[in-house]
């Protein structure tokens, strides 16, 4: 039996099933720093492990949110300022038809700062994700960003949530 | 077969097109840095509209644009420092990208001073820890100079300075000799804040008792003499003094919070009892009382 199918169909089918593959459920890379030189506080392995955790779960956290459009989804991780302008935004978009997929493609993470009474930590992210945008569905395009993150975490009863998530001057 | 690959050439060639489309012309240059809550504007090339979207965490701005004319921002329109991405609906070409750097300007700290109580003379025992943010709520990554001072109650103060680093500046301090509330301030550009570090006195550093007859029947009236810190503070009242009295064949213990700085109680009179005084790790002087009243 022979199948008959189309080039342009072939096509689509091949560039889904490649989109699916490339960015489906594929976690980003991530590399963390050596965390010797921290000040002014020792970070401890497991503090380390747990800030790291909780910080790229907020990062899918906000990818979620911004794509559904959904300012709730941001209580599990963002707190404070950090919280406030990204429901902002999700305000914005929500107002505008827009949603905005996120996609981390690869963090590379240092602690830079440990409050001496351990009730804040702040990271740095060289990171690399790709954004696209829909307007009222519509695909309008896709950009790769390489850019650089300062996180400040704080602990919370159960976690660290993110209180200033703000990115600076681009890596490249 | 070569009928096939002709047809995906042509398809590749017409998405190419498509892509390139009606825009073609557009230029937009964004500058690569913008202060938060500035106006600025951004001249455009081509012809007809386009419509542009402006994308990051912290905002998302659409503009219909006429091009060949300025696209233009108010200070209220973009004031979350962040990194944006610019697209250009029927451009999947056009790739914009620049940052929205915070404001040189403090305009807010988040000072954090802890403890907010400690004990006199502790070397290095209260920090302080300074997030500057500007006037959109935006750290200031910038690095900044930030000056610490911390005045104890008669007034001396220490001072220290320090450099943000990724928009945060920290300090540890000695804690005072002398007990009593402590102004804690950080200053950045003219911006100040305040805490305040309630200083309070250290273990006691040594106790006198002295014993009397107490006016009853076998009894002895004890009372210290008033108990301060090595620094010549007063130890604060309910602070727990502990008197023993040993004589032959047994042992009693009173325990009595300091009261206006000393402590007092009666013990029954026990003929060759030693008695001793001691509050936490610090022992008194003893009496050995062989006397009657």
């Amino acid at each position: 039996m022979r199948i008959r199918f189309s080039i342009p169909l072939a096509l689509v089918v091949i560039s889904t099933l490649l989109a699916a593959f490339l960015f489906g459920d594929a976690k980003p890379s991530v590399r963390v720093a050596p965390i010797d030189l921290v000040e002014p506080r020792p970070v401890e392995t497991q503090t380390q492990a747990s800030v790291v955790r909780d910080y790229l779960k907020a990062w899918e956290t906000l990818g979620s949110a911004m794509s559904e459009n959904r300012a709730d989804l941001l209580d599990g991780y963002f707190v404070g300022v950090a919280k406030d302008k990204l429901t902002d935004t999700i305000h914005e978009q929500q107002k505008l038809g827009i949603e905005t997929d996120y996609r981390g493609l690869s963090h590379a993470l240092q602690v830079v700062f440990y409050s001496p009474e351990g009730l804040s930590i702040q990271l740095a992210d060289n990171v690399e994700y790709e954004v696209d945008v829909r307007d009222h569905g519509k695909a309008v395009g896709t950009q790769r960003v390489r850019t650089r993150y300062v996180a400040v975490l704080t602990p919370t009863e159960s976690k660290w949530k993110v209180r200033v998530f703000q990115s600076g001057d681009r890596t490249n | 077969m070569s009928e096939r690959i002709a047809y995906l050439f042509g398809f590749i060639a017409l998405s190419v097109s498509l892509g390139m489309g009606q825009t073609s012309a557009l230029s937009l240059r964004f500058p690569a840095k913008v202060e938060a809550g500035t106006a600025f504007s951004v001249p455009t090339t081509g012809s007809g509209t386009a419509t542009v979207y402006i994308v990051g965490p912290g905002d998302a701005i659409r503009r219909k644009v006429q091009l060949g004319e300025n696209l233009a921002f108010g200070p209220e329109d973009l004031h979350n420092a962040g990194h944006y991405v610019v697209f250009v609906d029927g451009s999947s070409t056009q790739d914009t990208q620049f940052d929205v750097v915070a404001s040189h300007q403090p305009a807010t700290l988040s000072f954090l001073a802890k403890p907010s109580r400690l004990s006199v003379n502790r070397p290095e025992g209260i920090s302080g820890v300074v997030y500057v943010f500007d006037a959109f709520r935006n750290l200031v990554l910038q690095q900044e100079p930030v000056s610490f001072e911390l005045a104890d109650s008669t007034g001396r103060t220490q001072s220290r300075s320090a450099t943000t680093r990724d928009g945060v500046a920290w300090v540890k301090m000695n804690s005072a000799a002398k007990a009593g509330p402590a102004q804690f301030q950080a200053v950045a550009g003219n911006v100040r804040e305040k805490r305040v570090i309630q200083q309070v006195p250290g273990d006691p550093c040594a106790i006198r008792m002295t014993a009397r007859g107490a006016g009853k029947k076998e009894r002895i009236a004890l009372e210290t003499e008033p108990v301060r810190d090595c620094n010549g503070n007063p130890v604060p009242d309910g602070t727990i003094v502990t008197f023993t009295e040993t004589y032959q064949g047994g042992q009693s213990t009173v325990d009595v919070p300091l009261k206006r700085g000393v402590a007092r109680t009666e013990l029954p009179v026990r003929n060759g009892a030693v008695i001793s005084v001691a509050a936490g790790v610090v022992m008194g002087n003893e009496i050995h009382w062989s006397g009657g009243l």
